[in-house]
């Protein structure tokens, strides 16, 4: 199924693994729809089980073909989901920052990715829904220095944007701190409006070394570190890729 | 045998005759004709379930013989008949003996259960309500299951209620062959009742079908809104009146609540809307299991009020569409059937065991949609539900053989099930010779997929972890799941309207194993299918066949009276329809002919056996339905013709039937 090196046009194509993991209903479904389909669903129905998705990614220099698990991430089925991340070289953890629990989940999931994942596995953490807060139009990796206040006037900004509409319960600093304390990638989204979506894909998608992809199968171990905000920074050189099969059985 | 005596009743009374067949060692006879055969075959592969548990009893040789066995075996609900047979035939069944079944059970060869799917697949409503009391009621705490009318009456005058409680000890289940004349008691009993009254405007009076006359004008609107959201409660409780005043609206609902009284699924309205409903039924329920006494159901309001307890479970359907507690019954089993399949028994115990209060949505999320869409089909009418039976894609012997064939040759083995779905129709099934896949399952299975939306939507390939209770209720099964266009054209389509046309997009490709890991085995055996039957010839044989979409009545028997029918194959427990088209296409006009099949079909399953052949006219139609012991037939023409000519139009649809049974129907399967 993989595009063979031999067929490929002069850009070279590779596999990602990627899987997304995240309390229910925070938006990893519609992150996918957005990424594979452009589109978006008002009311989407809870996935059930886990759906597998592929989507390439078109880099300057390569192709990114995505192998996407995206998982239903309900509680009874947690034991599941080593099968989706044991082999996956990315994951994207999902949290809604209009929900506070959601973010503590999400949390659960670094660790235990950290714990038992692939050491080099490239984990973004992405909080979802910044359509609902009043600074949509707001890049969300703008410099952490737009947010240098206290915590605690932070929430009061929360609160007092609340009145405006803004339904933010989590703000950016506090996501991203995390973030940059775990290595993680860090972005907030809008799956609705489409804000951002992209763009963290194609960090991924720049952030695995490229020994990965090749190794993929025979787990690369101590692969790449990634700091938060270095994504794009992280340009490898290309050269043609071996066809890599999607199978991992 | 110990009911060899039976033998000559089978053909007059339903249960008797599922027995019979069911055990009956009678090697294949009189193959000539068509439906023997079929008979013949479908009884053979009845015992496969039923088989291990027969044999320990009294059946040590009958057994063996599966040459043809249908693909899609068969009721197990024979079973308790089967035992019933065995061990009081037509007399009082001790209910110690009864609860010896579970161990029974558990003795089989195979992983297969059998207790809670047994009420799943009767097409005796009757007798699946008996199965289902006789699950859930302690061996020595006799049920009144239908003494619920008598009950209700007395509870009219306050201070009988109790006696009229103990009046509903009424021995009802204690006698197998009894519970169908009892079953028509309550026919008859209830017709006074306010709700049958409402009812019977539904299908005596005016037009049952496409016309809107003035008497239902109220309910044709109400009924479009069937399904609408009710929104929730605004925080100053300012829009609760209104929203309750919709509630009550709704011709149908169904609850689910812990014994604890806790809410677990409402189909209508947020639980702040309700919850004072939903402590009034908790109160109702719970003041008679005080007394030892299920409340098997009530009427009030022109609501018919059905209760079944599972386990720790209640579950209740509320109905002002007319059908019986038998079929309503039958619904609220598959509702526990989608909760089991999501939980698996064992946790659904331990997690009250651990904690009677528990709150069962927080496991159960993701369930509600699935619940919703069961729920919504039942209240649309859903001919399988109705029947307990499936129905396959019609295409010609050989070519569904190709099909086998292609699926069994890619198998991989991990692989348990494989099976070909086209908008809800069966095309083709692969499975083990040891293992059969229930109707129960399948209705699951199909609902997942083609009623409710959530793996469609998520647009790429899936692997859903579910149990499969006819199969094993203690465990979880890994479905793959891909789907296939079949239309020409890719072309995007949104089918809001989730009825026949919505369906008719979608083939899927189903392969079910044990293993959870075995997704990219089952992957790749899904692309090797898909591409052999590409090559072969048979996708577009498929796709055709989805297109065309059923034949209409008329297309089947030219000239006939007919506009609808459903024929029921008992021993393949599979079903096969004409078109909605040109009659039916409104969700009332089907409503109502589902609503008509639904007396039909308690008529001729509600009386103690005698009744073959029920004629039903009413100033808009003139109906019948026929039961022999080899097929069910339902059958509805306009209001003009004659009775002569409706018997005539229902010989030539049995005649059809038989030619293309094996094209209508899968008879064999493919088995490894
Ligand atoms: N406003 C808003 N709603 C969203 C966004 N992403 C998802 N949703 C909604 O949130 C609900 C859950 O989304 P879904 O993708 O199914 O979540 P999942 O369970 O994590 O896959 C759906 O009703 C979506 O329409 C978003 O970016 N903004
Ligand atoms: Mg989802």
């Amino acid at each position: 199924m993989a595009d063979s090196a031999g067929a490929a046009p002069p850009k070279p194509s590779t596999s990602v693994k990627l899987v997304l993991l995240g309390e229910a209903a925070v938006g990893k479904s519609s992150l996918v729809l957005r990424f594979v389909n452009n589109d978006f669903q008002e009311n989407k129905e809870p996935t059930i089980g886990a759906a597998f998705l592929t989507q390439k990614s078109h880099l300057p220099h390569r192709t990114i073909k995505f192998e996407i698990w995206d998982t239903a991430g309900q509680e009874r089925f947690a034991s599941l989901a080593p099968m989706y991340y044991r082999n996956a070289q990315s994951a994207l953890v999902v949290y809604d920052l209009t929900k506070p629990t959601s973010l503590v989940k999400a949390k659960h999931w670094v660790a235990e990715l950290q714990r038992q994942a692939s050491p080099g596995i490239v984990i973004a953490l992405v909080g979802n829904k910044l359509d609902l807060t009043n600074e949509s139009s707001e890049a969300a990796d703008t410099p952490s220095t737009t947010n240098t206040e206290g915590a605690a006037e932070g929430e009061e900004n929360a609160d007092a944007a609340e009145e405006n509409g803004d339904a933010r319960k989590i703000s950016t600093k506090e996501g991203r701190e995390y973030a940059e304390e775990e290595g993680l990638l860090f972005f907030e989204t809008s799956a609705k409006s489409g804000v951002n979506v992209q763009e963290v894909f194609t960090a991924i998608a720049n952030a695995i070394p490229e020994t990965q992809m090749k190794t993929s199968k025979t787990q690369a171990v101590g692969g790449g570190t990634q700091t938060a905000l270095g994504a794009e920074r992280v340009n490898l050189n290309k050269r043609a890729e071996g066809a890599k099969e999607g199978c991992a059985c | 045998m110990g009911h060899d005596s039976e033998g000559s009743a089978a053909a007059s009374d339903e249960g008797n005759t599922a027995t019979d067949r069911s055990i009956a060692p009678s090697p294949p006879e009189g193959h000539g004709v068509g439906s023997t055969i079929d008979e013949t075959a479908a009884s053979v592969g009845d015992l496969q379930i039923g088989a291990e548990s027969s044999a320990t009893s009294h059946v040590p040789s009958a057994i063996h013989q599966d040459e043809p066995r249908p693909p899609l075996p068969p009721r197990p609900g024979n079973l308790d008949l089967l035992q019933e047979g065995n061990y009081s035939p037509g007399s009082s069944l001790q209910r110690s003996k009864k609860s010896a079944r579970p161990q029974l059970q558990s003795t089989a060869t195979t992983a297969l259960s059998r207790t809670d799917i047994n009420t799943q697949s009767y097409q005796d409503g009757s007798r699946e309500t008996y199965a289902a009391s006789a699950e859930t009621t302690p061996p020595s705490k006799p049920a009144g299951v239908f003494g619920s009318i008598r009950m209700f009456k007395g509870l009219g005058g306050s201070e009988t209620g109790d006696s009229a409680s103990v009046k509903s000890y009424a021995p009802t289940l204690e006698a197998g062959g009894d519970v169908e004349s009892l079953l028509g008691e309550v026919l008859g009993a209830s017709q006074g009742s306010p709700a049958w009254k409402l009812l019977s405007t539904q299908y005596e009076a005016p037009d049952p079908f496409d016309s809107v006359t003035y008497e239902d004008d109220e309910a044709t609107v109400e009924f479009y809104r069937e399904f609408d959201e009710i929104r929730a409660v605004d925080p100053d409780g300012g829009n609760e009146e209104q929203q309750l005043a919709q509630w009550q609206l709704k011709r149908k609902h169904f609850l689910i609540l812990s014994s604890a009284g806790k809410p677990i699924y409402n189909r209508h309205g947020d639980d702040n809307l309700i919850s004072g409903y939903i402590g009034i039924i908790q109160t109702i329920i719970s003041f008679y299991e005080g007394a030892n006494d299920q409340l098997k159901g009530f009427t009030a309001a022109g609501a018919r009020f059905v209760i079944m307890s599972q386990g720790p479970l209640y579950l209740v359907a509320i109905s002002k569409l007319g059908e019986n507690d038998a079929q309503l019954r039958v619904q609220l089993e598959a509702l526990y059937m989608q909760i089991l399949s999501t939980l698996t028994l064992p946790t659904l115990t331990n997690l009250f065991a651990n904690r009677a209060s528990t709150d069962l949505r927080r496991p159960l999320q993701g369930t509600e949609p699935l619940l919703s869409a069961l729920a919504d089909t039942f209240t649309r009418g859903s001919p399988p539900t109705l029947l307990s039976a499936l129905e396959c894609l019609k295409i010609r012997k050989s070519q569904r053989q190709v099909i086998n064939d292609t699926l069994l040759r890619t198998k991989c083995d991990t692989l348990l099930y494989g099976l070909v779905v086209a908008s809800g129709r069966l095309v083709s099934v692969v499975r083990p010779r040891k293992h059969s896949l229930h109707p129960s399952d399948l209705q699951l299975i199909f609902n997942m997929l083609f009623e409710a939306r959530g793996v469609k939507a998520g647009g790429g390939e899936n692997w859903i972890p579910l149990c499969l209770p006819g199969f094993n209720k203690n465990g979880y099964l890994y479905m793959y799941v891909s789907f296939v266009s079949a239309s020409e054209s890719d072309g995007e389509e949104a089918d809001d309207d989730r009825s026949e046309s919505g369906k008719q997009e979608e083939i899927a490709i189903l392969l079910i194993s044990a293993k959870k890991e075995s997704f990219y085995d089952l992957r790749k055996m899904r692309d090797a299918v898909v591409d052999q039957l590409d090559k072969n010839g048979s996708m577009s044989i498929i796709k055709a066949a989805v297109r065309r979409g059923r034949p209409t009545a008329t297309d089947i028997v030219p000239g006939t009276v007919l506009r609808h029918f459903l024929y029921k194959s008992k021993g393949n427990v599979q079903f096969t329809m004409p078109s909605y088209e040109p009659h039916f296409t409104t969700m009332l006009a089907r409503r109502r002919l589902l609503s008509l099949y639904h007396t039909l079909h308690a008529s001729v399953h509600a009386k103690n056996a005698r009744l073959k052949v029920h004629h039903c006219i009413s100033r808009d139609s003139i109906s019948l339905a026929w039961v022999t012991p080899l097929f069910e037939l339902y059958c509805v023409a306009g209001p003009h013709p004659s009775r002569n000519a409706l018997a005539q139009s229902a010989n030539k649809v049995v005649q059809w039937v038989r030619r293309e049974e094996e094209r209508v129907f899968i008879i064999g399967g493919a088995v490894f």
